[in-house]
């Protein structure tokens, strides 16, 4: 219990007497990987929001590193070590990809530890590393609202990394993409993977099946069930209330 | 551009500082007051342009530059023992305690900088910690410089009233009527201007600057990656209330009054009106903006005093429309170096919602 990296414990989120979580726990190891599969609604961006403290929960606690998070001011969760991706692109459009990645490797992030036009060194190694993991070296010195969707994507989560988090939040990382953009991202993942710990929400079955690691089934704020991907998409609660529902998706479109 | 604006600078600097040899003494007093109130929209460009803060009431802060220096004024140009002569009608045969400490020039110049800085950071820990912005800031910062309007005219044994404060003779020892000290006053303001230009320009190129429009661009992102944005808000409101304060002081020792009218509501308004028609993200183009908008309007309204109003809306709604850099988008073009970054339209913080990224996750369907 006590090596866990993440732990949420009998976490409850209500929206004026909607359960939007009701009760979920789980806990992630150090350098590991949890991805969390739902219909749309299930809670899985709620879940992202209630960790790194945009959304406050009613009752339950998310202990991050044996220490309880769950009051902190955002800023706060993110200097424990916690950082989120968000599902669109969140990345600062008016500066380059450099200093986009510089602004997230920054050490010093006060207002008058920032009146200096250059970086720290280790900082700069930082950024420079960032470049090569993502692939954005020769882009260094474009505008980041002129890439294109994908390399958005990667960038942010260039940005996330480099900000030296422990546990890095992805929220839907291979929304939008192409099909080999989604295996880039997913090699990209599984490259970071023992470096920094992931939680990965998505409800493309084909992408988490890519990412290889423990999946949890949300639906309605509950976990539904936990385990491989095979395990899960064998269990037949999980077919009835999304699996099946996108096979039927799928046979309507084929039909169509 | 960088080229050029290596020529330009120093020109623009030169052209401005031989200006009393070649402009006649009223053209010289405009100038010297206009280039004042470009300090002031300089300060627009860094708080709006640059951090996305739309500030509609600079005249609060410019007002108590100009206040604090009018007072001191006021007092050195009276025998001993006597009181300014509104106080006399009003009824006072006493200096009020407030007005004491500003028989001092160093505690008026020192006040007439620091409280404007200090309310401006008062303020904006208030405000930005509570995470408010966009127009609910743009309001508050209307209604304090109302206000003060208000609060200063109902005042009149202690302000001046409605009629504010003149018959100034003399600024730390140098007659105010002597043409001479006009010169002098203008050089000043010249150099001024130009530290704080390129003092300017040095902040948005430091860490702090691309936070800045980092913010700006993406508030979440940056707090989500661990800043606390509320600070480096709080930090460039202030520098914009310093630079609208500096820009007071100036103002009245060129001009040699002050009232509640020059600082009100409308005034206010005028001012983001010269920053956006100069180009909000430009520090120069604010500079431009001011002088061919102050230049223009004591032009027209000297002729056609009921045009100038529907003139300078018009102005705006142009800007906003067509030209969104505002004249800096022009002479970009001019150029022939389109910025890269360059939008569609301006983006009014007034009327845009904050950002809530990813907050939406039914984007796509399963």
């Amino acid at each position: 219990m006590s090596d866990s990296l993440l732990q949420i414990d009998n976490v409850t989120v209500s929206f004026q007497g909607f359960k939007a979580l009701d009760s979920v726990s789980f806990s992630l190891a150090p350098g590991s990987m949890r991805t969390i599969i739902g219909p749309n609604g299930a809670g899985k961006s709620t879940l992202m929001d209630t960790i790194i403290g945009r959304v406050r929960p009613v009752s339950g606690r998310i202990l991050y590193k044996g220490s309880d998070i769950t009051r902190l001011p955002e800023y706060e969760v993110v200097r424990r070590g916690i950082c989120r991706k968000f599902q669109t692109p969140g990345i600062l459009p008016t500066l380059t990809v450099e200093e986009n990645i510089i602004v997230a490797a920054k050490r010093h992030r006060a207002w008058f530890k920032a009146l200096r036009t250059h970086i720290t060194a280790a900082e700069c190694d930082r950024v420079e590393e960032i470049l090569d993991l993502i692939v954005l070296r020769e882009k260094r010195r474009m505008l980041a609202a002129h890439l294109a969707h994908g390399a958005k994507q990667w960038l942010e989560i260039g940005m996330v990394v480099a900000s030296d988090a422990e546990l890095l939040l992805l929220d839907e990382p291979a929304a939008g993409m192409t099909h080999q953009e989604r295996e880039k991202t997913a090699n990209l993942i599984k490259r970071l993977i023992g470096r920094c710990a992931f939680v990965v929400i998505d409800h493309d079955m084909d992408f988490v099946e890519q990412l290889n690691a423990p999946v949890s089934v949300l639906h309605m704020g509950r976990i539904l069930c936990e385990g491989t991907i095979d395990e899960v998409r064998s269990n037949s609660q999980v077919k009835s209330v999304y699996l099946g529902r996108s096979l039927e998706a799928e046979a309507d479109y084929a039909q169509a | 551009m960088a080229r050029l604006e290596r020529i330009a600078y120093p020109a623009a600097l030169v052209l401005l500082l031989l200006a009393p040899v070649y402009l006649g003494a009223y053209n010289l007093a405009l100038l010297g007051r206009f280039l004042a109130m470009g300090i002031l929209a300089m300060g627009i460009a860094l708080v709006w342009g640059h951090a996305g803060i739309l500030p509609l009431g600079q005249g609060l802060f410019f007002g108590l530059g100009a206040y604090g220096i009018a007072m001191h004024l006021k007092l050195v140009a009276l025998a001993p023992g006597e009181i300014p002569d509104f106080m006399q009608w009003n009824g006072l045969d006493a200096l009020p305690w407030l007005w004491v400490p500003f028989k001092s020039g160093v505690i008026a110049l020192v006040g007439a900088l620091v409280v404007p800085s200090a309310l401006a950071v008062a303020l904006g820990w208030l405000l930005f910690r509570r995470r408010v912005g966009g127009v609910y800031f743009a309001i508050i910062t209307q209604a304090m410089v109302l206000a003060a309007t208000t609060f200063i005219i109902s005042q009149q044994p202690y302000t001046g009233g409605f009629n504010g404060l003149t018959d100034f003779s003399s600024a730390f020892g140098f007659s105010l009527i002597d043409q001479r000290t006009q010169v002098g006053l203008y050089v000043v303001t010249v150099l001024l201007l130009a530290l704080l230009f390129f003092t300017a320009r040095w902040l948005l190129s430091t860490q702090f600057g691309k936070l800045l429009r980092a913010i700006r661009d993406g508030e979440n992102r940056v707090r989500f990656l661990g800043y606390d944005p509320a600070p480096y808000k709080v930090a460039i409101f202030a520098v914009g209330a310093l630079m609208a304060a500096i820009a007071g002081l100036l103002f009245t020792l060129n001009i040699g009054v002050i009232s509640p009218a020059m600082i009100g509501v409308v005034p206010s308004i005028e001012m983001v009106v010269w920053v956006a028609v100069g180009g909000r993200e430009s520090l120069s183009g604010a500079v431009l903006g001011t002088l061919l908008v102050n230049f223009g309007k004591d032009k027209v309204s000297s002729s056609f005093p009921d045009l100038w109003l529907y003139l300078i809306g018009a102005m705006f709604v142009l800007v906003v429309t067509v030209l969104p850099e505002g004249l800096a988008g022009i002479a970009r073009l001019l150029t022939s170096e389109p910025r890269e970054e360059s939008r569609k339209t301006l983006v009014v913080p007034v009327i845009l919602p904050a950002d809530e990224p990813a907050k939406n996750s039914k984007s796509r369907s399963a």
